[in-house]
């Protein structure tokens, strides 16, 4: 396991991610409230971006409505919590299910019928926006007028039930994200993995090999939904509060694929990197306004527009590759 | 009695929809040309909205008088934003090129944000409550207006694409990338061009949509996706297509909006959307991408 981990890797390389897991696994005494729900945020977005990067990075399938995948998970744990009385872990396995079963409607509606580029990618928007106008008008979870989970008691940490405070959350999302980029790098070097490479190059190509394209292509669809929803099951119990309006929008979606696409599509790291770039970017922003007493609602967004066309005017592979060239560790972390 | 009523909202949804339909032309041309998804098209519309607005607010003047003085200004924003950005893009993949009109998008609605602030802002036109009564049917004159205003620039472009030589270059450029090259068409000129009638429509539309409905800086994503169901519909890069598919896509949140509740019409379009792309991906009108 380690073998299959390491192999390949410079050793300068493994020495930064180590370092880089210390400091985070340290952080909690080193930050303070605010900084720690930064914190939380950014791997947060680190984890989405890891496995939206399943679907786009490796096999080639533009997603711009992953915010449906968040939101499944996220309402089938709380709601089966609220009504049920059902632990999240137990909850978990559900809003998986639920989750990769709509991506595996979407993804065998696209792929049979030949829907592909673009079409793909407003075909899951359409999904995302009609799951959201219809969980708008699902009494069960209450409609619009949003659905609330029980306040967390924080004089002690609950872990079976998830309520607690920060650092509890933030550990387990420090966990969610380490694993997620394991199981990325697990399935970057399989057999699936190669196969996801030749259909994003090239799929008439991949097809013309005997690569059944429908079924990778279904896989990669699949594992980045049920990734997704453990993020949503995450999202309903930090927050305690889901609304329609919010778990669904275009602008979740939006919001989650930035990160990997300025660190960098198809790399481990980019979605890492790339969370803690807009998200430190935001919140630095944020500061900076509110030291100097500009607080224009929309200024910040204007900054942070900004910033996303420089990048991409400047570095169309994301922010990673030319890092990881800076930093001379090239090699082995593609 | 009921009959009337669905008559009635059928024939405001199908002039609403022809508004759209104008809106979705413009995503149309530029998807059809450039090959390019310009996902800040609804926030192009909401610039063209608050131009209306401060027109009408400051100096007096009628929506209906500024159509093509805006949709000009849409023109030379849409042709400076080709050229100094979007063309050095044309051969990126397609999330780069997305990413980049997301910015553009980003930057825009948050602007006018600044600007404007949050709230609705509309025009009061004197002649708002005027309406038309044809037979059984009454239909409210600003969407007669706008629905006329609509046909009318349509028409032009129709002429102009099939008539105009710089129109019938912008065609090659579509057809074959590659062959305008070589017969020596200046490509990025044109692409430029074809970006600034996009706006332009856009622009026009957007300033008889302030006649029909408020707007906020958020309303652009909103326009956005409702130009992106209403084009794929249709048929993307199809002419005719845009107009039918925003008509349809009108009738349809009309009807929606009487027989079910309103705040659930737009899934009704996403429903119809998801069916189009399902059954006949290239749209109603749209030709069989090779």
């Amino acid at each position: 396991m380690i073998q299959l981990l390491t192999d390949g890797a410079q050793p300068r390389s493994l020495v930064l991610l180590g370092l880089l897991l210390v400091v985070l696994v340290a952080a909690p005494w080193l930050a303070n409230d605010y900084l720690l729900t930064v914190l939380i945020t950014i791997l947060y977005f680190a984890y989405t971006g890891q496995a939206w990067n399943v679907m786009m990075g490796f096999a080639g399938q533009l997603s711009l409505g992953h915010a449906i995948y968040v939101g499944l998970g996220a309402y089938t744990a709380a709601a089966l919590y609220v009504h049920f009385g059902v632990a999240p872990w137990i909850g978990l396995p559900a809003a998986i299910a639920v989750a990769m079963a709509c991506g595996a409607i979407i993804g065998f509606l696209a792929f049979r019928f030949g829907v592909a580029g673009v079409y793909f990618a407003i075909l899951t928007i359409a999904f995302a926006e009609f799951a959201r106008i219809g969980f708008d008008h699902f009494t069960w979870v209450n409609g619009s007028s949003g659905f609330f989970l029980p306040v967390a008691n924080y004089s002690h940490n609950d872990l079976w039930n998830l309520r607690g405070n920060p650092t509890m959350f933030y550990y387990l999302m420090l966990v969610l994200t380490a694993a997620a980029f394991v199981l990325c790098h697990v399935l970057m070097k399989s057999r699936m993995g190669y196969y996801w490479l030749a259909i994003r190059e090239d799929e008439a190509a991949a097809r013309s090999l005997g690569i059944d394209t429908f079924r990778y292509k279904m896989y990669a669809v699949v594992i980045s939904a049920g990734m997704t929803a453990i993020a949503g099951v995450f999202f309903a119990f930090y927050y305690n509060n889901l609304f329609p309006e919010q778990v669904f929008h275009i602008s979740r979606s939006i919001e989650l694929i930035l990160g990997p696409i300025i660190g960098g599509i198809g790399t481990l790291f980019g979605p890492i990197i790339g969370a803690f770039l807009l998200t430190g970017l935001s919140e630095l922003m944020q500061n900076l306004m509110n030291a100097v007493g500009f607080d224009v609602p929309g200024a910040k967004h204007v900054f942070y527009g900004v910033c996303l066309l420089l990048v991409v005017l400047l570095l169309p592979g994301g922010v990673w590759p030319w890092l990881a060239r800076l930093i001379g560790v090239t090699r082995g972390q593609s | 009695m009921a009959a009337q009523i669905y008559l009635n909202v059928a024939v405001s949804g199908l002039l609403t929809g022809l508004v759209y339909g104008l809106m979705a032309l413009g995503l149309s041309v530029i998807f059809g040309v450039v090959r390019v998804v310009n996902f800040a098209h609804g926030e192009m519309m909401t610039i063209a909205m608050y131009l209306a607005i401060v027109c009408f607010t400051a100096l007096k003047l009628d929506p209906l008088l500024m159509v093509i003085p805006i949709a000009a200004v849409l023109f030379a924003f849409g042709y400076a934003l080709q050229a100094g950005l979007i063309n050095p893009f044309i051969n990126r993949p397609e999330h780069s090129q997305f990413i980049l009109l997301v910015a553009i998008g980003m930057i825009i609605v948050n602007l006018l944000l600044i600007i404007f602030g949050p709230d609705a802002r509309n025009v009061q036109t004197s002649y708002a409550f005027d309406s038309f009564e044809i037979g059984t049917v009454i239909v409210d004159a600003t969407k007669v207006y706008a629905g006329i205003a609509t046909l009318v620039v349509a028409a032009a472009l129709f002429v102009f694409f099939r008539f105009t030589a710089v129109g019938k270059a912008i065609r090659a450029c579509a057809d074959n990338y590659t062959g305008a090259l070589v017969v020596g068409l200046d490509v990025k000129r044109l692409y430029a061009l074809t970006f600034g009638i996009g706006a332009a429509c856009v622009g026009a539309a957007g300033v008889m949509l302030v006649l029909l409905v408020d707007v906020t800086p958020a309303l652009g994503p909103t326009l956005t996706l409702l130009a992106f169901i209403i084009v794929i519909t249709g048929g993307l890069g199809s002419m005719p297509g845009a107009l039918i598919g925003g008509v349809l896509i009108g009738l349809t949140e009309a009807m929606a909006g009487l027989l079910f509740t309103p705040s659930a019409k737009s899934m009704f379009s996403f429903g119809l959307l998801v069916l189009v792309l399902l059954f006949r991906p290239q749209g109603i009108l749209g030709k069989r991408a090779a």
